[in-house]
């Protein structure tokens, strides 16, 4: 058979979604992926498999049957008196609902890796609203581009030639000479290198320099002291003026804000920040999200249950906590009982003190590769890959929905179809109890 | 010891072996602990040298690497379970652990870099 190329594909790496990757498909397999970037080319191409389900037996894996890794998992999980579901990024929204449908079945805490990555984003937009605007509107209006506690040359590595630096825009047809650039973060960053300006803060001092940067705008320059977290008031009243003076600013906020101290009191300080940069001009937030659905984890989980991360279902109803019902909060508090990793990799990404626990208790793992969760987990289901062997819809950063294409075939049950499969057993054993 | 700052994050190459952290090439791109060349100095230690990074959370030994964007005191090792080993697990009130800003302690050491195997055999052993 002839080499095929498949044209518009959807990358399913990150949050920017690149819609306009080319994979070339030889007798059914993939064997070349162009115009991605290197994270999305190696997730595209892929590598060796969990070749089946497994369980594990005193200490070593066993392969068994989809059948047998299911009905363990349901056992589990029906047993469980304080279950946690926890992962949701990497998979297409139609999974994640039937995640939450699952969740509310076995009265468990549902979280998704924003919990460890921008959960405290959301949790400040929630108190101070969300300033958004599509990426399609930074391409084409952005004069002004503030990259704040993110690396997009490593962690979204188009981000910039796609979207807001390089990109040749309706109103900014020069593209990046139409654009100022800004980098703000505790190191110089490979994209503080491609910046206009560099500007070094100390760690954790993110707060104090919105504060400073509203009060300079309030007219009250006066009473900033001569350096805040490191950074010249005289540099602090230069970005103050660039933001005032452009035309369309956007900054771009990373976990150097969500992972430090003040977190979610970082965003609603930098909201606050851009809302009163309205007053002179139109400036807008975007956060640079890392997982590719992990923003629509959180829309599919609002509008199922009204929160978007850190769900606890064990009252009967929806409550929402983050600090108290987020993964790490639970399991620092040794309280789970069981759990679910799906489309997340909690092994690689959680602290030492929480794998301490989940080394304790039945885990179970859904996830197309081995990882350090795998290394953790009593049983293992492998699974296709969301966005390149099943379809479904993804949330990218600036929150569009966009179709995500099946561009092979495979012989792996999905996400979904594993998910439905554990919910009628757990219904079968919940209701034969 | 020298009293350092850990931040970490995102790299290319980590982000290049999401889906393959049970390689060669994933060890290469997470255990490792980048620093400026003043610090490097400092700890005697040379590129590729292993050194050992302690917190109040514990410790981890990774390979020295330079990168002199980093100011100095401060050190930075890709997110990952090396990482891991080490960050502050408070969730700060809102669920999020401290991945960046943790104070920490660097020295040279003739320790080998654990596999991710037996990085996480760690913690199943309690």
């Amino acid at each position: 058979m002839a080499a095929e190329t498949v044209s518009n594909v959807v990358c399913p790496l990150c949050g920017c979604l690149c819609d306009d990757i080319e994979v070339i498909v030889e007798n059914g397999k993939i064997s070349n992926v162009k115009k991605a970037c290197p994270l999305g080319k190696n997730k595209i191409m892929g590598h060796d498999r969990i070749k089946a389900p497994m369980i594990r037996e005193n200490g070593e894996f066993k392969e068994v049957s989809y059948d047998d890794a299911i009905e363990k998992s349901a056992q589990i999980l029906a047993q469980a008196k304080r279950p946690l579901l926890y992962g949701w990024a990497s998979l297409i929204c139609e999974a994640q609902r039937k995640g939450v449908e699952l969740a509310e079945e076995i009265g468990a805490l549902i979280d998704t890796t924003a919990s460890v990555c921008h959960g405290s984003t959301v949790v400040g937009v929630q108190g101070r609203g969300a300033p958004g605007c599509t990426l399609g509107e930074v391409k084409n209006r952005a004069d002004l581009v503030i990259y704040w506690g993110c690396n997009p040359q490593e962690a979204h590595p188009r981000h910039r030639a796609r979207y807001a630096h390089s990109v040749k825009g309706m109103y900014r047809p020069n593209g990046k000479k139409d654009r100022k650039v800004f980098v703000i973060d505790v190191r110089e960053t490979k994209t503080a290198k491609v910046a206009d300006e560099f500007v070094k803060i100390d760690p954790g001092y993110d707060y104090m320099a919105f504060s400073a940067l509203r009060t300079i705008l309030a007219g009250h320059a006066d009473v900033v002291p001569d350096t805040v977290g490191g950074v010249a008031k005289e540099k602090l009243v230069e970005m103050v003026d660039a933001m005032k003076s452009c035309e369309f600013g956007v900054i771009f906020g990373g976990m150097g804000l969500t992972q430090t101290r003040c977190r979610y009191k970082n965003l609603e300080n930098v909201i606050s920040l851009v809302d009163e940069l309205n007053a002179h001009t139109k400036f807008t937030l975007i956060p640079m999200r890392g997982h590719y659905n992990v923003n629509g984890s959180g829309h599919t989980l609002a509008w199922l249950t009204g929160y978007p991360f850190a769900i606890d279902f064990s009252r009967g109803y929806a409550w929402y906590n983050p600090g108290e019902t987020a993964s790490n909060d639970v399991l620092l508090r040794r309280e789970v009982d069981a759990m679910m990793a799906i489309a997340g990799d909690p092994g690689a990404h959680f602290p030492g003190e929480s794998l301490r626990h989940m080394a304790k208790i039945p885990l179970i793992q859904i996830d197309p590769y081995a990882n350090p969760t795998t290394e953790l987990a009593d049983v293992v289901i492998p699974t296709a890959i969301s966005g390149v062997e099943v379809d479904g819809t993804a949330y990218r950063m600036d929150g569009v929905p966009i179709r995500t294409r099946k561009v092979v075939e495979t012989e792996y049950l999905t996400d979904e179809e594993v998910l439905e499969r554990i919910l009628t057993r757990v219904r079968e054993l919940k209701g034969g109890n | 010891m020298n009293e350092v700052i850990l931040i970490t994050g995102r790299t290319i190459a980590q982000g290049s072996n999401l889906e393959n952290k049970m390689s060669d090439a994933y060890i290469d791109a997470a255990a490792r602990c980048e620093m400026n060349e003043n610090l490097l100095t400092r700890i005697g230690a040379s590129v590729g040298d292993a050194v050992k990074v302690s917190t109040r959370f514990g410790e981890v030994v990774v390979n020295a690497e330079k990168d002199d964007g980093l100011p100095d005191g401060h050190i930075f090792i890709p997110m990952g379970p090396w990482a891991n080993a080490i960050v502050d697990p408070d969730t700060g009130g809102v669920g999020t652990p401290a991945f960046k800003g943790v104070p920490a302690n660097i020295e040279k050491t003739d320790e080998a870099v654990l596999s991710v195997k037996d990085l996480i055999a760690r913690y199943r052993e309690g």
